[in-house]
């Protein structure tokens, strides 16, 4: 069971209230210090990632972040757009991220998922086991 | 922390000082500034990050926008960084080897290829 839950509409303004959230609820479980930049960018990667796939499929449905410290910090971030947007991932090399014909947005995502593949070990990007979405589920040790 | 942008002239490059948190919420803003500057006529530009304390993929997609949209006009783009945390960030991303990233303002100026006589 998480121990916290945060539901937030799909606005920008509100991915920074679920990094504060997410770093606060890291400190608790017992993340260190020293990770918590990471766990901090990287809730935010996967917030801004919902929060974007919800406005390209124009969603209003909220994006769900869970929290919980059950042996590990664990966090899901799930949305609600279609499985082939959602997994379609990939990190840009330096070549294709100079690319002048690369959208902004093709750029943003691939720099996204370099972000949350660079910074968390233990990530995975797997369809939700119920209904429409995708859920980033990452976890970080907890030093008890 | 809120962001903030503020901008100065040293001889022939303007320099946007970046501050606060550059993330999905801030960064159209950083975008506006960036294109008003260029739009203006600034050729050479440096934008100072050594107050920034979050910077995310949204922010960084600005910076490439901005470094694409110079580069195509004939000129220059660098960013002023020396906090780790950051450094790590242009790193694993590959955005180190797309981006002239300095220690100082100075060393960006002074690296500058486009600069006549440097």
């Amino acid at each position: 069971m998480a121990t916290v839950r945060l539901s937030f509409s799909p606005a920008p303004v509100h991915v920074r209230t679920a990094r504060l959230v997410g770093v606060a609820v890291a400190r608790r479980a017992g993340v260190r210090e020293d990770l918590l930049d990471e766990v901090r960018l990287a809730i935010g990667e996967a917030c801004t990632r919902a929060v974007a796939l919800h406005h390209q499929y124009g969603l209003p449905d909220p994006v769900l972040v869970e929290m919980s410290d059950s042996g590990a910090y664990s966090v899901r971030v799930v949305d609600r757009a279609p499985i082939e947007a959602g997994l379609g991932l990939a990190a840009l090399n330096a070549d294709e991220l100079a690319n002048e014909a690369l959208t902004d947005e093709a750029l943003t995502t691939g720099v996204g998922f370099a972000l949350l593949a660079g910074f968390v070990e233990d990530l995975q990007v797997r369809p939700v086991a119920e209904g429409v979405g995708t859920e980033v589920r990452m976890v970080w040790p907890v030093g008890r | 922390m809120e962001l903030s942008l503020a901008t100065r002239t040293v001889g022939e490059h303007t320099v946007l000082e970046v501050g606060g948190e550059v993330d999905v919420y801030t960064a159209p803003r950083l975008r506006e500034r960036l294109l008003e500057l260029i739009d203006g006529g600034a050729r050479r530009v440096v934008v100072d990050l050594g107050r920034v304390d979050f910077l995310d993929s949204t922010g960084l997609g600005v910076l490439v926008g901005a470094l694409k949209r110079l580069r195509s006009a004939g000129g220059s783009f660098a960013l002023v960084c020396d906090k780790e945390p950051l450094l790590k960030i242009f790193r694993i991303t590959a955005l180190d080897q797309v981006f002239p990233l300095h220690p100082t303002v100075d060393a960006a100026i002074a690296a500058d290829p486009t600069v006549s006589g440097a």
